[in-house]
């Protein structure tokens, strides 16, 4: 029998870390609970000369080809868009490119400026001081006074331009059209206890140096020292209700695969946007036969991605290839409503710097442009070190009938139902797309890049995935309050990207955590009355 | 087939010979064809999770050639390979697939290539820092966020 904790929070990635960390200065017993370990980064894919190949095996992005015990699979057949994430301490923020941008102010005014969807019961005045905290607790490399968001003052410069990043600088000032340099999470100088970035290049499947900030060896060692304990390989099945209708804790299969329950005054999730909801609905009962925390209904609906068209194409000169973090500049050109475009809200581009010659030779063989025979070697050269790839990450606006529900038959290693996702993308986005691949090529012609590709959208895309239990002050169109507390459940809150009421443009993770300290803010000033 | 080898003999001889025409040995690059015996015991070895779906492939080849791949006259050879790539499909991506990963991370491949054979810790790659006065002209736009 475990011992009752205070405060109980089930995930270890992006924004269970984030809280973990603002809740431990109020000294309550804090348990989380993670299904995966911690990684080790000396088995990480660059430490090895099959650092390439492991992107189509053990470090695939989609946990249903990864399949490693820690994931959960997903039945995402009925979506252009599969799901991608990782399974550990840190979770996502292991495998993901550390483009940090924020949500922008007109992001979280969606239907009072541009008529659609639902405004956010929190505005980015609101959130700005823990945007700032989770600067400088994930440390942010970039550079002030770009003119296309709030001011900002990232603790650390900027990563390179590069190669590839001076071709599209000179491209887009020919154009006329916003661009700066990234907001990233990639460490360019030594930062709290980091080594400072090396070029990997390879580092979206995790960073071997450390430079790229995950929330395993930012947020945890700190939270761990202030007391917060965290139970690894422990996956939960379901969050049980008392007789109050009140979360009394839960229900998780241990290292061993023992089933346990783990009473908690206070349940936080921080599962993301597939696994909360998943959990949600594994959580029934008598008195929430729907699912838990769903008298709206819509728990796993609104779910929202980012659809990304991806353009690339051959310059003449050298690029950056695999020789340095993905990204490395951003435009703001096309992400404020323009409605001559055909469509309301917007895109970011996210630039990319190249790839290395293995996925060069996979992807362009796939493509047609890389031929078998006696031709392949001279196409081959041509063709590897002089990519250039730009990606619009295109606004999802919330859709009922897309979501998140149980597979009927799909069941992960611990005979846990698994989630099923029915997605599409709605025609306002496709609308958005269609520009976006076009303005890509405006982009491309402009660095006289040749051999187009186009990728829309990205079909392993679906790195961002929000608005399953979105905030809101009415309970019957949505599921937790303002402050992440469920409107059903008095001591369930939820941190992660479900809470998201639209997707703004931008990848997502910086808002996520900066919601996260807000919440865990929000829940520290109000613990005298918690319940109320 | 041993427990141990995910092919059998004849698979593996025609995952040679159709290794050998995707990427023939070149002169001109001097550049062994992924037919090269250390490549091609890199496919075996590190098959893995792979080995059904190239099996597959390898009985689509089968079926199309009628014979060993090898044992056919080059322009049948070419035909076959031909078929097989127009066939498409997971079976025949993940064959390419394999084929191109473990011929290009051979040492004398990445060397042709002007790169190190190495992986990328610990040494990364240095690289430009650019010229950030190019953001001269973006500096000086009035601010394009709205304010809300």
């Amino acid at each position: 029998m475990n011992d009752p904790v205070d405060v109980l929070i089930i995930g270890a990635g992006a924004s269970g870390a984030a809280v973990a960390w603002s809740l431990a200065e109020t000294k309550m017993h804090i348990l989380c609970l993670e299904q995966g370990g911690w990684m080790n980064p000396a088995q990480y894919p660059s430490t090895g000369r099959d650092w390439e190949a492991r992107f189509w095996g053990d470090y695939s992005p989609s946990p249903n080809i990864r399949g490693r015990r820690e994931d959960y699979p997903i039945n995402d057949d009925n979506s252009p868009i599969k799901v991608v994430n990782f399974n550990a301490v840190g979770g996502s923020t292991i495998f993901y490119t550390a483009h940090f941008p924020r949500l922008h102010p007109s992001d979280f005014r969606v239907k009072s400026l541009d008529g659609v969807a639902d405004d956010w019961p929190v505005d980015y005045d609101t959130l700005a001081p823990f945007f700032a905290e989770n600067d400088r607790m994930m440390g942010v490399s970039g550079l002030a006074g770009d003119p296309a968001v709030p001011p900002r003052d990232p603790p650390m410069p900027p990563l390179p331009m590069g190669r590839s990043g001076a071709i599209f600088a000179k491209a887009m000032n020919r154009l006329g059209w916003h661009w700066w340099p990234s907001d990233t999470t990639v460490a360019t100088v030594d930062y709290e206890g980091r080594a400072k970035c090396i070029n990997l290049g390879h580092c979206t499947p995790a960073c071997a140096q450390g430079a790229k900030a995950s929330t395993d060896i930012t947020y945890w060692p700190v939270a761990q020292r202030a007391g917060v304990e965290l139970k690894t390989h422990c996956r939960v099945h379901e969050i049980t209700t008392n007789g109050d209708g009140m979360a009394a804790g839960v229900v998780y299969y241990d290292a061993d695969g023992k089933e346990q329950f783990q009473a908690a005054h206070v349940v936080v999730l921080a599962c993301n946007g597939i696994g909360t909801p998943r959990l949600l609905l594994n959580s029934t009962s008598g008195k929430f036969p729907n699912g838990l925390a769903n008298s709206s209904g819509l728990v796993g609906r609104n779910l929202m991605f980012h659809p990304y068209a991806q353009v690339y194409g051959y310059v003449a000169d050298e690029t950056d290839s695999n020789r340095a973090p993905p990204t490395c500049l951003w435009s703001k050109e096309f992400y404020e409503t323009d409605r001559s475009r055909g469509f309301v809200r917007g895109y970011s581009f996210q630039f990319g710097r190249g790839v290395g010659p293995i996925m060069e030779a996979v992807t362009s063989e796939q493509k047609g442009l890389l031929p078998w025979g006696a031709a392949h070697h001279a196409v081959f050269r041509r063709l590897n070190g002089h990519r250039l790839t730009l990606s619009a990450i295109c606004e999802d606006l919330p859709e009922a009938h897309n979501r998140v529900t149980l597979d009927p038959v799909l069941k992960d290693c611990h005979g846990i139902p698994a989630p099923k996702i029915d997605y599409t993308i709605g025609e306002n986005t496709a609308r958005m797309m269609a520009h976006g691949i076009a303005r890509a090529k405006d982009v491309l012609a402009a660095c006289e890049a040749t051999d187009i590709c186009v990728n829309s959208p990205i079909l392993y895309g679906g790195w961002h995935l929000l608005g399953t239990a979105r905030m809101g002050t009415d309970p019957e169109s949505s599921v937790v309050n303002e402050w992440g507390r469920s409107h059903d459940v008095k001591n369930l809150f939820i941190v992660d990207g479900s809470l998201f009421v639209t997707s703004g443009g931008v990848n997502p993770t910086s808002t996520i955590q900066a919601l996260a300290l807000y919440v865990a803010d929000q829940m520290k000033q109000r613990l005298a009355n918690l319940f109320d | 087939m041993p427990a141990d080898n995910p092919l059998t003999p004849a698979q593996e001889a025609d995952l040679a010979a159709i290794a050998g025409f995707i990427i023939p040995a070149s002169d001109e690059f001097d550049v062994p064809g992924a037919d090269d015996p250390a490549i091609q015991a890199d496919m075996l070895a590190t098959l893995g999770r792979d080995a059904p779906l190239v099996r597959e492939a390898l009985d689509v080849l089968a079926r199309l050639a009628g014979a060993p791949l090898g044992d056919l006259d080059p322009a049948r050879r070419e035909a076959v390979a031909l078929a097989l790539r127009a066939v498409g499909g997971p079976a025949v991506a993940a064959l390419t697939r394999v084929v191109l990963q473990c011929y290009y991370r051979d040492d004398r491949v990445v060397r042709s290539l002007g790169l190190e054979p190495r992986p990328p810790y610990p040494q990364g790659h240095v690289l430009p820092d650019g010229d950030w006065s190019l953001l001269d002209p973006v500096r000086a736009r009035p601010p394009l966020w709205r304010r809300a």
